[in-house]
């Protein structure tokens, strides 16, 4: 064999590696998917949706941690995106670079690597004891804003960094002030940016099942919540809870309820997409 | 009566006169970066009305300079500056001076064109809307005044909401030149404002650039020898942050008094 063969063959094989490991994570999924929608396609119907949680599974719906999980996201978006964007806003056009900035950068950074679980004891330390607002939609919303807030924060300094200097140049060069350079300029240029990020964490807020497990949102609750301090499920913990009971019915419910989480978090993700796509082109 | 009339009128012409003479001074002005410094004990007189360029090697201090004159180095770290620059007999780095007020008076147009992601007419209509002017007969006017001072208007009038960004790079240009003129400024600063472009592009606006000499005081930093020529009335000669020679642009090409100078322009070094 001449060397130009061999490094040839080595090519070939490396290609095919590299397929077959593009493919393991994709082959997986498709199998989970497949299983899941096997399981649980049958078993979606408007009536699923609609109905309470029952004793018997047949009868069983997902309506109440449905809701608790819109509230959830609703209220989470509401209480985490302006935090979080005033802070990276902060952080990236107004914090001078010393010392103190770069240690809140790191700490920031690595809040975002913190255990969620971890998030949900603060939460419950905080907000539900010492806040008293109990096992509320209001105190899981909350838990799960300091989740993605150091996500939005990253995302909204990446977005507005890649904000080009020469139009802060010329807004600032025809008289603007610091504070009309970022609402005008600035923002609306990195909003796409910023929007994929919120979403993307909020995707993330919506699949969170631990943090709220320790909050104290229930595996049962007859009713939907009706106001923010009312107590509330999740899907995530609707679907934990049903796939630990013995009957099939149940499981098969379990995996209706995955359908409609992932429904959720692809339309979601797929927003993002569209965000950034568009975005792109704007700023190009 | 008529005595405190006269009385007035003269004062008036007197003052016309003296704010006539030099419309920038600056006197013995450094700048540093840190430990570097970038300008040497400069001091220029430039008079109203006309075309002044700065030429001189990448590096010589010459775009530093002029952002001087609207205070753009202010956001460059480490940047100090000594020394006084008067505009108008106010001394533009007094701490009490208002950058939002300077700019307007101040405007500037970069090297590249940078329109704002926005329509044509937001992009010319931005830096009156930003002084709080909110009727929309008079931005709706004064837009087009500008689009027709920058020799833009025939080309944009019928699609004054497509994104700016559609624009070629000349036409681009223009309209950054037609932002700044919307907002009305005495002095225009000019940073290689058709390096980016090609000749035609080029040509029309330093044809522009002659037109505005009329209303406006132009500063242009170029690193195009023959563009100096063909549209300044004086000529700045920068080297290593200092400034060589100062002269009528005539002279500068036909006869400099310094060596130095004649090597740069005979394309000797540089």
């Amino acid at each position: 064999m001449t060397n130009v063969q061999k490094n040839r063959l080595k090519d070939q094989l490396f290609k095919f590696w590299g397929i077959g490991c593009t493919l393991i994570g994709l082959v997986l999924l498709i199998i989970f998917i497949g299983g899941i929608l096997i399981d649980g396609l049958s078993r979606i119907d408007w009536a699923f949706i609609t109905d309470l949680p029952s004793r018997k599974a047949e009868k069983s719906g997902i309506w109440t941690p449905l809701m608790g999980s819109v509230w959830i996201l609703v209220l989470t978006a509401i209480i985490s995106f302006p935090i979080s964007v005033a802070a990276g806003v902060y952080l990236e056009e107004y914090a001078k670079k010393n010392r103190l900035s770069a240690l809140l950068e790191i700490n920031i950074s690595n809040l975002a690597g913190v255990p969620s679980i971890i998030y949900g004891l603060l939460g419950l330390e905080v907000f539900v004891r010492i806040m008293s607002l109990g096992a509320s939609v209001l105190a899981g919303a909350l838990t799960l804003s300091l989740l993605i807030l150091p996500i939005i924060i990253v995302a909204t300094r990446e977005a507005i960094k890649a904000v080009p200097s020469s139009i802060r140049d010329a807004s600032y060069a025809l008289g603007a002030s610091k504070w009309q350079t970022i609402w005008n300029q600035v923002l609306p240029a990195s909003s796409g940016g910023i929007l994929t990020g919120v979403i993307l964490a909020l995707s993330r807020a919506v699949g969170e099942t631990a943090p709220l497990i320790v909050v104290g949102a229930l595996a049962y609750v007859p009713f939907a919540p009706s106001g923010p301090l009312d107590q509330f499920s999740v899907l995530p913990i609707q679907i934990f809870n049903w796939i630990s009971r013995p009957q099939q019915g149940f499981i098969d419910n379990a995996a209706a309820a995955i359908i409609i989480l992932l429904l959720i978090t692809f339309v979601m993700n797929g927003i993002a997409v569209y965000f950034r796509n568009k975005w792109q082109k704007k700023l190009q | 009566m008529n005595v405190i009339m006269t009385e007035n009128t003269e004062n008036l012409n007197t003052e016309d006169k003296i704010a006539e003479k030099y419309k920038l001074q600056t006197k013995d002005v450094n700048v540093f970066y840190g430990d570097f410094q970038a300008i040497k004990e400069v001091s220029m007189n430039i008079k109203p009305n006309s075309i002044t360029a700065f030429i001189g090697p990448s590096g010589c201090g010459k775009s530093t300079f002029l952002r001087l004159f609207n205070r753009m180095n202010d956001y460059i770290e480490d940047f100090k500056m000594e020394g006084k620059i008067k505009i108008d007999d106010t001394n533009i780095y007094k701490n009490k001076i208002q950058l939002e007020q300077l700019r307007k008076q101040v405007g500037m147009v970069f090297q590249k064109p940078n329109p704002f992601p926005k329509s044509i007419f937001e992009n010319v209509a931005y830096g009156l809307k930003i002084q709080g002017i909110k009727d929309k007969k008079l931005i709706a006017a004064r837009v087009e005044k500008a689009l027709v001072q920058a020799d833009l208007w025939n080309e944009v009038k019928d699609n004054l909401n497509k994104s700016a960004l559609t624009l070629s790079g000349g036409q681009q240009q223009r309209l950054c030149i037609a932002r700044t003129l919307a907002v009305e400024p005495s002095i225009l600063l000019m940073d290689e404002p058709t390096s980016a472009l090609d000749p035609i592009s080029t040509a029309k606006i330093e044809e522009l650039i002659h037109q505005l000499k009329k209303e406006y005081t132009i500063i242009i930093v170029t690193h195009n020898m023959q563009q100096a020529a063909r549209i300044s009335d004086y000529t700045a000669f920068f080297y290593m942050g200092e400034l060589i020679e100062f002269d009528k642009t005539k002279k500068i090409f036909t006869n400099p008094d310094k060596k130095r100078t004649e090597n740069y322009i005979t394309g000797r070094f540089g």
